[in-house]
């Protein structure tokens, strides 16, 4: 099966705190998937997991029917973004979006090009010598989007990367990042718990409570048939 | 063969029972780095520090190769050492206490209001910490000598007289570890409490202190520390009526070759070293749990001259900084352009290229002045290295609770040579270096000095890049490994370009304290390579108006170079990051 495909994972910190138990997901090229819960409940985790950054208590993560599990980080192709940018504070705007660039073989007319576009798709033209200090979060975070697309990845990973932002400005911004996303054609797991902000970014969207996957499906089928008390209950369907 | 049963194995273990469990990678060059990383500076650790030491400590327990403990009663039955022992507490604790009492206000005036020349202000404090304790010294006797300007008060080889040096030298520290905390102290808490009806001596007692309290112990314990293990200052100041263990170590071993009552001696400052060290260590974790609370932002505003908090930390600032601070130096530099004869000129400067008055010393003055030189950069370079890889590898968070406790007692251990006093360190040298380490004779090498001010420098260097590396938040690294950069490019394009202006000031101080270094030096440097600080004793213990003139100008030179390097160095300090010194 082609695609990120997640079998019976956990994750565990020490002993006795399971954050992921055996959950299993799959995510087809191209589609975006949304993990959808409260916090605490383990989607994080499983994000950091799929990324290679937490080791697997049990389980296996796959991409296009290849195991992982001896892919250091740095060598999975994907990309990764987190709730705030994490832009690096020592390069410009340009440099931050080249990093991923600077290990590929490219010319650097072709790095230089390839920063422009990106800045471009996330509306940022002309920033390439901005310093992060001086920009809003809401532009940190497209730098992060643009810096994260800039070297292909064949899987993005979206760790809540518009919470910290003001309401209004996180609503445009989902719709951008979902254009930015189908655009480029970029696979993607959208971590979130807004499920207004799933059902605008994502094609298909997980609900998770307390380490366990409860429901995979699109946002309609999750509003009109909720498999549970508990799905309906984080939709805010109930009461 | 070995290697066809392990595949063999692994196939067995990838068959149906093992499938969701794949073998683990076999070689990680993760693995190898790190441990290099750690194996270097441990290395250096064990044989510079722990090898001398403990063969110190031997001398005391183990005298002729049996153990024999009568050494230990002989000398803890002696009042001396016991009124050692009280002089030295004493001493730390009156320097600790007025360290403290003395730089609240200069931290309230430095960090938390803002003035034209602060920046200047804050140079002006920090100038005496790293500042070359023999030159010090020399600056206070000059001071209080019965002819000198504070002559009248008759603090000449006495108690006070060392207490006053001493919070010179550490009120620095207090300065900055607490203004840092202080400046970025959420402004809101106190405005909070204000609202609830609380005065300005009320709010600064209930609310300000209690914040500030985790950084006031921490810098507590680090003077407490610097203090207990006071060398130069003490020598130069105490003459013969005081001394403390420190000072008695060296005049065991030097004046009356008594090297079992010296190496007891070094046991029993182990003793309160390492007391003071596991306090210390506490108030640190408590500090830096402290400095994450609060905001990024300063929140020093103008100094007002309405306010009478404002106007009292402003007279009490300029009285210390000028009392304590100027007066001395000043009086140290006025003092060195008075010739012999008592006519002002530049004598003492051109007898600066001269062995002394009935040739006191072996080189010139400027001869040793290279030497330093030489001998502080082959130091800094040592000390740069490890005392890198040791902040390196103790700001990484591994994921095991073993490893992790692994990491948190090698930054312990890379602290001890701190508070281990730089005498027993030169003593140790000596009892050890006298054959070749490692198939290297260090002592016709020449880098027996550099060595020990190395082992000086490294808790310095650890302690100046290890915050600022800490500070780095994870998630930057975790970006650069998804983007593709392996272990290698996450440490040359994020720890380092981030933590770089931190290594530039570290450079900065692990020199400037190899300039100054006197405690171990003084046992190590032989006489045609003696560095300027040791000559600088020399000349004061020699009789003649000619010498004394030579050591006041050699401090004013020593003290020149050193004040320069950290001017440089200083320029590189981020405030923000929270440095301890």
């Amino acid at each position: 099966m082609a695609g990120l495909e997640i079998r019976e994972v956990s994750v565990r910190y020490g002993q006795d705190v399971t954050a992921v138990d055996r959950v299993s997901l799959a995510v087809a090229p191209g589609e975006v998937v949304a993990l959808l819960g409260p916090s605490g409940c383990g989607k994080s985790s499983l994000l950091r997991a799929a990324a290679g950054l937490e080791p697997l208590a049990g389980g296996s993560v796959l991409y296009d029917g290849e195991d992982l599990a001896g892919v250091p980080v740095h060598r999975r192709r994907f990309g990764l973004m987190f709730q705030e940018g994490q832009l690096f504070p020592h390069r410009d705007v340009g440099r931050n979006v080249a990093y991923g660039l600077e290990i590929q073989d490219l010319s650097r007319a072709e790095r230089d090009a390839r920063v422009t576009a990106l800045l471009g798709l996330v509306g940022l033209a002309g920033y390439e010598r901005r310093s992060v200090p001086t920009l809003s979060g809401g532009e940190q975070q497209r730098v992060a989007l643009a810096r994260a697309l800039a070297p292909r990845p064949r899987l993005l990973l979206l760790d809540e990367p518009l919470s910290a932002l003001d309401r209004q400005l996180r609503e445009r911004l989902a719709g951008e990042v979902r254009a930015a996303l189908v655009e480029t054609g970029t696979t993607a797991v959208f971590v979130t718990h807004d499920h207004a902000e799933a059902s605008a970014v994502a094609d298909r969207v997980g609900v998770m409570d307390r380490g366990r996957l409860l429901q995979v499906a699109t946002p309609d089928e999750l509003r009109t048939a909720p498999a549970s008390d508990r799905v309906a209950e984080f939709l805010g369907l109930t009461g | 063969m070995d290697r066809d049963r392990s595949r063999l194995s692994r196939t067995d273990a990838a068959g149906p029972a093992g499938r969701d469990r794949p073998p683990r990678p076999v070689f990680r060059p993760a693995v190898l780095l790190w441990g290099t990383a750690v194996a270097v500076p441990l290395g250096f650790l064990a044989v510079f520090f722990a090898w001398p030491v403990v063969a110190l400590v031997a001398r005391g327990f183990v005298p002729d190769g049996v153990l024999d403990l009568t050494g230990f009663s002989e000398v803890l039955s002696r009042p001396r050492t016991w009124r050692l022992v009280g002089l030295t507490l004493t001493q730390a604790v009156l320097g600790t206490a007025f360290s403290v009492l003395l730089g609240l206000p200069l931290a309230y005036l430095l960090y938390r209001r803002s003035f034209p020349a602060r920046a200047l202000a804050r140079g002006l404090v920090t100038v005496p910490f790293v500042l070359p304790a023999v030159v010090v010294g020399v600056a206070f006797r000059t001071l209080f000598a019965p002819a000198g300007p504070l002559g009248f008060l008759g603090l000449e080889e006495s108690l006070a007289g060392i207490v006053v040096a001493l919070v010179f030298f550490n009120v620095s520290v207090v300065v900055r570890t607490v203004g840092g905390l202080w400046e970025r102290l959420d402004p809101r808490t106190e405005q909070a409490a204000a609202s609830l009806g609380a005065g300005p001596a009320r709010v600064f007692r209930t609310v300000t202190l209690p914040s500030l309290a985790p950084a006031v112990a921490s810098a507590a314990s680090v003077v407490f520390l610097f203090c207990a293990t006071a060398f130069g200052v003490v020598l130069v100041l105490g003459g013969v009526r005081y001394g403390t263990i420190e000072t008695e170590i060296w005049t065991r071993t030097t004046q009356f070759l008594d090297l079992r009552s010296a190496s007891v001696l070094s046991v029993l400052q182990l003793v309160v070293i390492s007391a003071a060290l596991a306090v210390s260590a506490r108030a640190r974790r408590r500090r830096e749990a402290a400095l994450r609370l609060v905001s990024t932002r300063s929140g020093a505003r103008p100094l007002s001259w309405r306010s009478p908090a404002d106007v009292a930390a402003a007279l009490a600032g300029a009285v210390i900084v000028a009392g304590l601070m100027v007066l001395p130096l000043a009086g140290l530099v006025a003092r060195s352009f008075r010739e012999p004869d008592g006519s002002w000129g530049v004598g003492n400067y051109v007898a600066l290229g001269t062995t002394g008055e009935r040739n006191a010393l072996v080189v010139t003055v400027w001869e040793a002045t290279a030497t330093s030189l030489r001998t502080a950069l082959a130091a800094t370079v040592i000390a740069l290295v490890v005392g890198g890889l040791v902040a390196l590898v103790v700001s990484r968070r591994p994921r095991s609770a073993g490893a992790r406790r692994a990491v948190g007692t090698l930054d312990g251990l890379f602290m001890l040579p701190l508070g281990v006093s730089a005498v027993t360190v030169g003593f140790g040298f000596l009892v050890t270096m006298d054959q070749p380490v490692l198939g290297l004779d260090l002592r016709t090498s020449g880098l027996l000095v550099p060595v020990a001010q190395a082992v000086v420098a490294v808790p310095l260097v650890v302690r100046t890049v290890l915050p600022v590396l800490r500070a780095i938040d994870p998630r930057l690294r975790e970006v650069a490994a998804v983007l593709g950069s392996g272990p290698g490019r996450v440490l040359r394009t994020v720890d380092l370009p981030i933590a770089l202006r931190s290594v530039g000031l570290a450079t900065g101080f692990a020199f400037a304290v190899s300039l100054g270094e006197f405690g171990a030096t003084s046992f190590l440097a032989r006489p045609d390579g003696a560095t300027l600080p040791v000559v600088i004793y020399r000349l004061i213990g020699r009789p003649g108006a000619e010498n004394y003139g030579m050591a006041l100008a050699a401090s004013v030179v020593l003290a020149a170079l050193t004040a320069t390097v950290m001017m440089v160095a200083e320029r590189l300090r981020d405030e923000r990051a929270g440095g301890e010194f």
